[in-house]
This record gives C-alpha cells, sequence and structure tokens, in this order.
C-alpha cells in the first residue's frame, strides 16, 4: 500500500511546483521598469518575418509594451496554437490564425470578438478591409474575431512566351475547357516543360484546396442543404475526372508528390507553362524565378465553368485569445500590424513585394505598390472581391468556405478524400473508386457528428 | 544475492531497504516519465474527444477502439508499417554487409572510403528527404530518371507511382550506415586465424565467407536487424515531407497515421486508441521475435 501513496505524494509535489510557477506568470512578463511583454504566435511566412523585423517602430510608438515572438512553420503552428487555446494555457496573447480555423475557434469561444477595440481605434478604419476577407475572418453571425493580417484568392499563373509559341491566348477570365486546351498545346514533354501544374499531394489544404474551386465551378458541391455528401453526383464526378485527367494528360510529371511548394519551384524553374494557385504566390514568382519566366508572367482569373468565379479565399487573421491577460496591449499590436501604416512602412523598408497584400482596399492605390505589383495587384483585388464564401456553388449549401468546408470535423474528411484523390492522379484507382470511398467515408463522419440525421 | 545469507532476517531487510532508499527518487521519476504517459493515453482512448468540437469531453467507454478495428485506413497503415520497415531493414543489412565486407579489406583510401560510407547516418532526415525529392525521385531531372534513360526504360514518377518503393530506398539510405558499422565491428572481431584455417584447408572465397564468416555474424546481425526495425519502424519525416502519406494512405504508417488524428484532425481520443492498439499489435510481434532470438543464441553455446 505504500507505494500508491508515495506516487500521490510524488503528484502533489509536482502539482504544487505548477501552481507557484503559475502564481510567478503574470509578474513574470512585467519587467521591474512596468513594461507588458505580450506573446505572438506566428507562421513562419515571408510577410510574418517582415513584420517581426520591423517590430521596433511598433515599440518605439508603444512604450511599456515588449512583443515577444514565436515563429513557427505553418503545419506546426496549427497545433501549437490549437492546443494552447483549447487547453486555456495562456502561453499565447495574439496568435494568427488561419480563415479556416476562426469562425471554429470563435464558436468555442478561444477568441476575444475584436468589434469593441475597432469601434475605439478609429485610425485602423474598418471600412478600408476587404468585405469577403473581413467575412471569413468572421464568427457566423458577424462578429470579427481575426483581423485580416493578409488575404489572398486563387488565379491562373500562365507563361505568355510559351502561350505565343503554341498559338493560344489566354483571356483575362478563360474558362477551363479553354484552360485544358491551352495546357494540351503548351505540353512539352520532350522539352521538359508540362502544361499545367496543380497541386496533387494529398492534404485539406493541399490538392483539395484547388479540387474544391473546381468541384464548385462544375457545379458540384460536398453537401446538399440536408448534409448528405454529394462527392459521387455527376457534377462532383465530372469536375473530379475534369481535374485528375488534366493532371495525368498535361499536368506536371509525377504528380501526387507535389503541394503548392513543388508547383512554385516548378513555375519559377520555367518547367510548367501555367500554374493554378494562390495569388499571394505572384510576389514570390516574381521575386524568384529564372529571367526568362520573370519576363514573360502573365496572370489570369481562376477559370470556371458554370459559375461567374471560381477563385478561393483565403485570410491570415490575428487575434487575441481568450486566456490572455494583456488583450489592451494585444490589440495595440494587432492594429499597428494590420494598419494601412504598417503596410507602406513594410513597402518603404522591406520592399513592396513582401508587404501582406489583399487586406485592404488602401493597399491597391498606393502608387508604389501599384507600379511593383502591376501586373497582378488589380486581379488580385478582383478575385477577391469575386468570390463568395457563402455560396462558391451553383446550388446552395448548408456550409460556408470556398475551398474548404466550415465545420470542425473537415479536417479530418478533407485528409481522407485528399489521400484518395491523390490516389486517383497517381493512377493506383480510379476516380470512381476513390469517390465512391470518400462518400462513404464522409457519410460516417457527419453522421457521427450529428449533422446528417 | 543469496550467498551467505545472515541469521537476522530483519537486519538484512532493513538494510536492503536502506540500500534501495536512495534508488527511489530514479523509480518515481521513471515512473512518472513512463506511466504517467501511457496511463493518460489509456484515459484518452475511453473518451470522446475532439479538440476543435469544443465541448469538453464525455465518456465514451469502448467507441474509439470499435472504431479503430472498423477502420480500413487504421489496418492498411499497419500494414504498410511492416512493409516498409520489412523491406527498409532488409534492404539496409544486405547493403550494410556487402558495405562491411569491402570496406574490412585493407586497401589505399580506405580511411575516406569508411568515412564516406557513414556520411549518410549523421545528415538530418528533412534535408535527406528535401534534397532526394528533387535530385534523386524527380523524374525529370533526378538521378534515378537518368538512370531509366540509361537502361532505356521509361520515366517511372516514383513518388506517385512507386511510392512505397521510394521510402524504402530512402529509409534503407539513411540506415545502411548503421548496419554497416555493426557488421563492421562484427567483421574485425572475428579472428584471422580462423579464416588463415579455412584457406589452408582450400576454401574457397564463397565457402569462407558461409562456413566461417556468416555464422561468426549471426549474432551482430540478429542485433542489427532487431535495432533497425526498432528505428525504421518510427520513421516520420521522410514520409510527411515526401509523400504526405499518399497516394491514397500507400505509404501511410501508424506513426504518420496516428500523428494525422492527433495532431490535423485533432481527435485526441481515437487517436490514442490507434496508439494502444498499435502498440500491442507492436508488442505481440516483438515478443515472439525477441523470444527466437535469444532461443537461437542458447542453442548455438554462445555467450
Amino acid at each position: 500500500m505504500s507505494r500508491p501513496r508515495y506516487v500521490v505524494t510524488a503528484l502533489l509535489a509536482v502539482g504544487a511546483l505548477a501552481a507557484v510557477s503559475a502564481c510567478s506568470d503574470p509578474t513574470a512578463d512585467q519587467d521591474p521598469a512596468g513594461n507588458t511583454t505580450i506573446t505572438v504566435a506566428l507562421a513562419a511566412n515571408p510577410q510574418m518575418k517582415t513584420a517581426e523585423s520591423l517590430i521596433s517602430d511598433f515599440e518605439q510608438k508603444n512604450p511599456g509594451i515588449k512583443v515577444k515572438f514565436t515563429t513557427l512553420p505553418e503545419n506546426d503552428l496549427r497545433p501549437a496554437v490549437t492546443k494552447d487555446v483549447a487547453t486555456k494555457a495562456g502561453q499565447y496573447d495574439v496568435a494568427m490564425i488561419g480563415s479556416y480555423e476562426v469562425p471554429i475557434w470563435a464558436k468555442n469561444n478561444w477568441l476575444v470578438p475584436l468589434d469593441d477595440y475597432v469601434a475605439k481605434d478609429a485610425a485602423w478604419d474598418a471600412a478600408d478591409v476587404l468585405q469577403p476577407i473581413k467575412e471569413i475572418v468572421s464568427s457566423d453571425d458577424g462578429k470579427l474575431y481575426g483581423a485580416p493580417f493578409y488575404g489572398s484568392s486563387s488565379f491562373l499563373f500562365y507563361r505568355k512566351d510559351l502561350a505565343k509559341k503554341a498559338g493560344v491566348t489566354i483571356a483575362e477570365k478563360p474558362t477551363w475547357d479553354q484552360v485544358a486546351a491551352a495546357a494540351a498545346k503548351m505540353d512539352d514533354k520532350a522539352g521538359g516543360v508540362s502544361g499545367i501544374c496543380l497541386r496533387g499531394l494529398p492534404g485539406w489544404g493541399q490538392n483539395l484546396a484547388s479540387l474544391t474551386t473546381v468541384i464548385n465551378t462544375f457545379g458540384g458541391r460536398w453537401f446538399d442543404e440536408n448534409w448528405n455528401p454529394q462527392l459521387t453526383s455527376p457534377a462532383t464526378t465530372q469536375a473530379v475526372k475534369f481535374y485528375v485527367d488534366l493532371l495525368r494528360a498535361h499536368g506536371q510529371p509525377d504528380a501526387a508528390k507535389d503541394g503548392w511548394e513543388g508547383c512554385l519551384q516548378q513555375i519559377t524553374q520555367g518547367k510548367t507553362a501555367m500554374w493554378y494557385d494562390d495569388t499571394v504566390f505572384a510576389g514570390s514568382v516574381l521575386d524568384q524565378a529564372i529571367p526568362q519566366v520573370k519576363e514573360n508572367l502573365g496572370f489570369a482569373m481562376a477559370p470556371v465553368n458554370k459559375t461567374g468565379a471560381s477563385g478561393w479565399l483565403w485570410s491570415w487573421g490575428l487575434g487575441i485569445t481568450e486566456s490572455s491577460k494583456h488583450k489592451d496591449a494585444a490589440w495595440k499590436f494587432i492594429s499597428w500590424a494590420t494598419s494601412k501604416e504598417y503596410i507602406k512602412l513594410a513597402g518603404a523598408k522591406a520592399g513592396w513585394d513582401s508587404i501582406p497584400p489583399g487586406s485592404r482596399t488602401s493597399t491597391y492605390s498606393i502608387p508604389e505598390y501599384q507600379a511593383a505589383a502591376k501586373s497582378y495587384a488589380d486581379l488580385t483585388l478582383k478575385s477577391i472581391d469575386a468570390a463568395n464564401p457563402k455560396q462558391p456553388t451553383v446550388e446552395p449549401v448548408p456550409y460556408r468556405g470556398v475551398q474548404y468546408v466550415q465545420i470542425p470535423e473537415f479536417t479530418d474528411i478533407g485528409d481522407y478524400v485528399s489521400q484518395q484523390v491523390a490516389g486517383a492522379i497517381s493512377g493506383t484507382q480510379t476516380v470512381e473508386e476513390a469517390l465512391q470511398k470518400s462518400q462513404t467515408y464522409t457519410e460516417g463522419v457527419v453522421k457521427k457528428a450529428g449533422y446528417l440525421k | 544475492m543469496t550467498i551467505a545469507v545472515p541469521a537476522r532476517p530483519a537486519l538484512r531487510r532493513r538494510e536492503a531497504r536502506s540500500r534501495r532508499l536512495p534508488l527511489l527518487p530514479a523509480l518515481i521519476i521513471t515512473l512518472l516519465l513512463t506511466q504517467i504517459p501511457f496511463v493518460l493515453t489509456v484515459w484518452y482512448s475511453l473518451r470522446n474527444w475532439n479538440l476543435l468540437a469544443g465541448d469538453d469531453s464525455t465518456f465514451a467507454g469502448v467507441a474509439n477502439f470499435r472504431a479503430t478495428f472498423a477502420d480500413g485506413t487504421f489496418w492498411k497503415s499497419i500494414g504498410n508499417t511492416v512493409v516498409l520497415t520489412g523491406g527498409a531493414t532488409v534492404a539496409a543489412m544486405l547493403v550494410g554487409l556487402a558495405l562491411a565486407l569491402t570496406l574490412q579489406k585493407k586497401f589505399p583510401g580506405r580511411g575516406i572510403a569508411r568515412t564516406l560510407a557513414i556520411t549518410p547516418f549523421f545528415v538530418m532526415p528533412v534535408a535527406v528527404a528535401l534534397f532526394w525529392r528533387s535530385a534523386v525521385f524527380d523524374p525529370s531531372f533526378g538521378l534515378l530518371g537518368w538512370l531509366t534513360d540509361l537502361a532505356g526504360l521509361p520515366r517511372v514518377n516514383w513518388l506517385s507511382e512507386q511510392s512505397t518503393l521510394s521510402i524504402v530506398m530512402i529509409t534503407s539510405w539513411r540506415w545502411t550506415p548503421f548496419a554497416m558499422l555493426v557488421l563492421l565491428a562484427g567483421l574485425q572481431a572475428l579472428p584471422d586465424e580462423q579464416l588463415e584455417a579455412a584457406r589452408v584447408d582450400g576454401a574457397n572465397w564463397w565457402q569462407q565467407f558461409r562456413r566461417v564468416m556468416l555464422p561468426h555474424l549471426r549474432p551482430f546481425l540478429e542485433l542489427t536487424a532487431l535495432l533497425l526495425s526498432m528505428n525504421i519502424i518510427q520513421t516520420f519525416g521522410e514520409i510527411a515531407l515526401l509523400t504526405a502519406g499518399g497516394p491514397a494512405y500507400g505509404t501511410t504508417n501508424i506513426t504518420y497515421y496516428i500523428y494525422l488524428r492527433a495532431f490535423n484532425s485533432f481527435d485526441f481520443g481515437t487517436a490514442s486508441a490507434y496508439g494502444l492498439v498499435a502498440l500491442v499489435l507492436t508488442i505481440a510481434l516483438a515478443l515472439p521475435a525477441l523470444r527466437l532470438l535469444s532461443g537461437i543464441f542458447q542453442q548455438e553455446g554462445r555467450r
């Protein structure tokens, strides 16, 4: 009997230690001079790194607030921050959250609504924030929970020189049929240049993002109004077949291994004639590409079939965690990092390629930015304005989100479906097999979660 | 331990206790570090707990385990784990043995050759994966594409169509030096006289290898197999970076699948159940293997 008692004693000791360290927390982030320290969790993307390097400007304007950054790769940021807020551990005051998660977190009361802060902060100018972007970083009842750091849609990158050589023209608003025909003509297997690069790598944020926009515009949808999965419907099947066939016939070789990272490499190295992906990569491609690509890069709106527009909508928002002890200081930081002035500062100090795009209307009337991003700035703005996260499909849907379904179970469903689609892309199974499995799995998940009665 | 038992057992017990007492902190720490996570995992596995769903977790009974046994992907990932681990272990041992035999001979530049052969083991898995992705597997400008061109074969989409083989190749490449090191040490422990005696008796190279070296190397081979499979079974980085477990879960091993459930879906309940079932299966597979190994040791009457 003595052994369990030892264990209990040890546990108590550990508990006491934890309690002591917890008590010492509030004083630990205020140094003797009375400075408040806030901790900010960021994704390690180029735009956020710029923000980190310019922090002295914020600290100068807000004496008494010190900012500590925790910068993590996107894939690590999600679990780290989710665990922290879900368990109310309170490690982060400000967290960078993708638009898929903002409404879910808001519903769980993990974040603080920002509307009151915004109302008091006239300089932040809420009316300047792009409306579709604001919508996806707000809760279902329209309260703002994530101040958009940047926003993006999807569009088509293409090589003007290769199009000219193949005798094709890409309209500003092409259809998928035109793009498929152009891919066939520009495909040059002997020269090592594929017709188009599309995401093939499994992952709900990888191949499924691109594919879902194609499904939407072909008249398909994830669920009908009663949450019956629609993955085997004729329209969805047609869309997935189109995507897989196009990728297998004229896409990049070994397609199931390439996410956006792979395609970014392909286009900058001149290995593909077209690429359908996120608008935010326009700056990166122009920055990294070999000269021949840089001089000949053209852009077009996301290709469509039955809908008027098909681009997706994404934003990285900055939110204040419910567990934060320094909410006012946290808002001051958020206000700074998402302000008009910050965008101008980043442009002047770090170059106009590395400003966070797609968050504010005013960004697109800065003369320097217009000059630096003339080939894609207007199209980015048009793409964002054209996207409709409430109904991206032909028929009505019971969920929000363009390239994702705004429910917590979607990561699970999305991973499963994306794996099956990758199987179809690599040729280990047919599209019909992939979709049948996906339909069965999705049905099981939404039934278990109680959406489907 | 029981030699010369003193006549007074009470004193002996007290003495024994005072001797063991200083070990107690270490024991407690070991228990805390190993058993608390385990007990917590058991607890989580009995609960309905999806982090993103927000509500507090509820008791689920054995529902998570039922879901585990009904999940085809889970069994597929177990199968993949067996194939990937088995394939990479065998490949690493064969190549490692060949390298060890070559590098044991004396030749000019042997030191450099040995260093080069060990290098893969010291490169970070992430760096290896990123390098292999473009420099080896890429069908148009990778090393393997060049080789198939040389051989007049059509180009292979390695990571899409031969994903299992690709993962086996990269993991065995990384673990071959380890096998080589252990086997080289084994070869160096072989007394030269034995080989000399065999040569005097007229044994050719194959006979020397088959009748002298291999029996001598047997415990080393067994040890290598055990250590390699223990390490390769945990492969994660290569899979995450090269195939993301795909296509169609073709390269998802149990480690990666549990990661997906826990840190992508945040479904800690089922992820814990998967972990426990996988643990039981691993022990069930490992115990007979270990017993077999020690049985061989005794039969041969060695050490």
